[in-house]
C-alpha cells in the first residue's frame, strides 16, 4: 500500500461551502477519529504472548504452505494431464498412501489457521464496533472449526469401495 | 564548490534571474481546508501565487497567511527541520512543510497539502496531536536505572552509542505514524514513532528498562500490529530506517521470549 492514495480530481469541490449554519456560537461537531488512544485507553497489557505467537506462525506456516501448496496445484493441476485425470479414482489412488494423507491434513490445518489468523487481524483492523468485532470474530472461528473437524474426519475416514 | 572564473562570473539564467522578476514562477497551492465554526465539512481551496521556485512550500503557506487569508491556519516553529511541528501530507506524500523546496514537487501542477491523516483535524492544518504523543508518553521515554545515580556522567562506549543513533534522530513530527494504514484503521495502535522513541532506549546499554518497555510493545496494539509496509520509512524527513527499528524490536521480543 502506498501513501498516494488520493490526489484531487475535477470533481473535488474547490471552493469553501458558503457559511451556513455554524458560528463562532454554534460550531460544528469536531470529526473524532474511531476509538482515539488517550491517557483513559484500557491499559489492560496483555501479559501473554499470545500476538507474538501468532505472528510467528503466520511466517513459519507461511514457509511450509509454500512447498505444500505449490506442491499440490502441481500435482493436481499440471502434471499427469491436467485436470482431466482427476476423479474419485484419482483421488482414493493417493489416500491409500499415508504420505499424501499427512500431506493434505497438514495443508487443510496450517491453511485454515493461517486464513483464520490472516482473516483476525483483517477484522481487529476494520470493524469498529465491538459488537460487530465480537460477531465476525464468532463466524469466522466457527466456520474454522467446522472446516477443519471435517476435512479431517474426510481424509481418515474416506472409504475407497464406498457404493 | 569550483568558484566562478572572471570572464563567464554568472551563466546566462543567473543574469535573466537577477535582472528581472522572471525566475518567479505562478503556482496553484491548494489546501484543504477546515474551519468548524464556518462548516461542517472540509473543503479544497486554491491559492495562486508567484513564488521563486527555490522556496519551500513553507513559504507559499506563509505568502497565503501573510499577504492573502490571515485565516489560514497550520502549526510552525524553527521553520528549518528541527522542531517537527509542520509535518503535512503534500501531494499525497508526508513532508516537512519547511523542507519541501517547490521545484521538488512540480510546480506545473496544483499542490495539495493536506493536514497528516488518523488524527482529528482541528482547523486547516492543525490536528489534535495527543493520541499520538499519549502512545509516545505510553513507553516512557526516559532513562530508567537502578540504585544511586553516579557522580559523573554515564559513560558508553562509541559502538554502544552506535547501536541506537539512528533512533536518536527522531523529532517527534508524526508523519510516520500518520503514512501508516494500521493506525489510520483505529487509532489504537502504538504506532512507528512511539516504538522508534522505545528503541532509543531499549538499545541503550546505560538504560535498564528495556524489558519493561518490550513487554508494553509485546501488547496485542504493539509491535506484532506493523505489516511491514514501509509507509514510515518512506514519510521520516530525518531519514530514519523507521521498519528497520520496529524488525528489530519485534527481534528482541522473539530472542529474549524464546
Ligand atoms: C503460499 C504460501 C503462503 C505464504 C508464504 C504466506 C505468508 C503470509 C504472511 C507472512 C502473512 C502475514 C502478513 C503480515 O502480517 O504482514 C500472511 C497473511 C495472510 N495470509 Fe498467507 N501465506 C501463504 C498462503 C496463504 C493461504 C493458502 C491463505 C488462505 C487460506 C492465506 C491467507 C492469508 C491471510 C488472510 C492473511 C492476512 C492478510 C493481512 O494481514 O492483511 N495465506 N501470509
Ligand atoms: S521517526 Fe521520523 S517520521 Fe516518525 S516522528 Fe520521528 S522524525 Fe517524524
Ligand atoms: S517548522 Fe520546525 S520542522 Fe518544520
Amino acid at each position: 500500500m502506498s501513501a498516494e492514495t488520493s490526489t484531487p480530481s475535477d470533481a473535488v469541490e474547490l471552493t469553501s461551502t458558503s457559511a451556513g449554519t455554524y458560528s463562532p456560537d454554534n460550531p460544528a461537531p469536531v470529526i473524532e477519529p474511531p476509538r482515539a488512544r488517550t491517557s483513559r485507553s484500557p491499559k489492560k497489557v496483555s501479559r501473554t504472548n499470545f500476538e507474538m505467537w501468532a505472528w510467528l506462525f503466520m511466517r513459519l506456516s507461511g514457509i511450509v504452505l509454500v512447498v505444500l501448496v505449490l506442491g499440490h496445484l502441481i500435482i493436481q493441476l499440471v502434471l499427469d494431464g491436467g485436470v482431466s485425470k482427476i476423479g474419485f479414482a484419482f483421488v482414493a489412488g493417493r489416500w491409500a498412501s499415508p504420505f499424501w494423507q499427512l500431506w493434505d491434513l497438514g495443508m487443510l490445518w496450517l491453511a485454515m489457521l493461517h486464513g483464520a489468523n490472516g482473516l483476525r487481524t483483517v477484522i481487529n483492523d476494520y470493524a469498529e464496533r465491538d459488537t460487530t468485532r465480537f460477531w465476525l470474530k464468532t463466524l469466522l472461528y466457527t466456520a474454522t472449526v467446522f472446516t477443519v473437524f471435517l476435512g479431517t474426519l474426510v481424509i481418515f475416514t474416506f472409504d475407497p469401495n464406498i457404493q | 564548490m569550483s568558484t566562478a572564473t572572471v570572464d563567464n562570473p554568472h551563466s546566462a539564467a543567473l543574469d535573466t534571474a537577477e535582472s528581472t522578476a522572471s525566475h518567479l514562477i505562478t503556482i496553484t497551492l491548494r489546501v484543504r481546508r477546515f474551519n468548524p465554526e464556518v462548516a461542517a465539512e472540509a473543503s479544497w481551496v486554491d491559492y495562486e501565487l508567484q513564488m521563486d521556485p527555490k522556496e519551500r512550500v513553507l513559504d507559499a503557506l506563509h505568502k497565503v497567511k501573510w499577504e492573502l487569508d490571515g485565516t489560514l491556519t497550520f502549526r510552525r516553529s524553527c521553520a528549518h527541520g528541527i522542531c517537527g511541528s509542520d509535518a503535512m501530507r503534500i501531494n499525497g506524500r508526508n513532508r516537512l512543510a519547511c523542507k519541501t523546496l517547490l521545484k521538488d514537487i512540480n510546480p506545473e501542477k496544483p499542490i495539495t497539502v493536506e493536514p497528516i491523516k488518523g488524527l482529528a483535524v482541528l482547523k486547516d492544518l492543525v490536528v489534535d496531536m495527543e493520541p499520538f504523543f499519549q502512545a509516545y508518553r505510553d513507553v516512557m521515554p526516559f532513562l530508567i536505572t537502578k540504585g544511586n545515580a553516579p557522580t559523573r556522567e554515564r559513560l558508553q562506549s562509541a559502538e554502544d552509542r552506535e547501536r541506537f543513533d539512528d533512533t536518536t534522530k527522531c523529532i517527534l513530527c508524526a508523519a510516520c505514524t500518520s503514512s501508516c494504514p494500521v493506525f489510520w484503521n483505529d487509532g489504537q495502535y502504538f504506532g512507528p514513532a512511539a516504538i522508534v522513541n522505545a528503541h532509543r532506549f531499549i538499545f541503550d546499554s546505560r538504560d535498564e528498562g528495556g524489558e519493561q518497555r518490550l513487554e508494553i510493545l509485546n501488547d496485542r496494539e504493539g509491535v506484532w500490529r506493523c505489516r511491514t509496509t514501509f509507509n514510515c520509512t518512506d514519510a521520516c524527513p530525518r531519514g530514519i530506517e523507521v521498519t528497520k527499528a520496529i524488525q528489530e524490536v519485534k527481534r528482541a521480543l522473539i530472542t529474549r521470549r524464546i
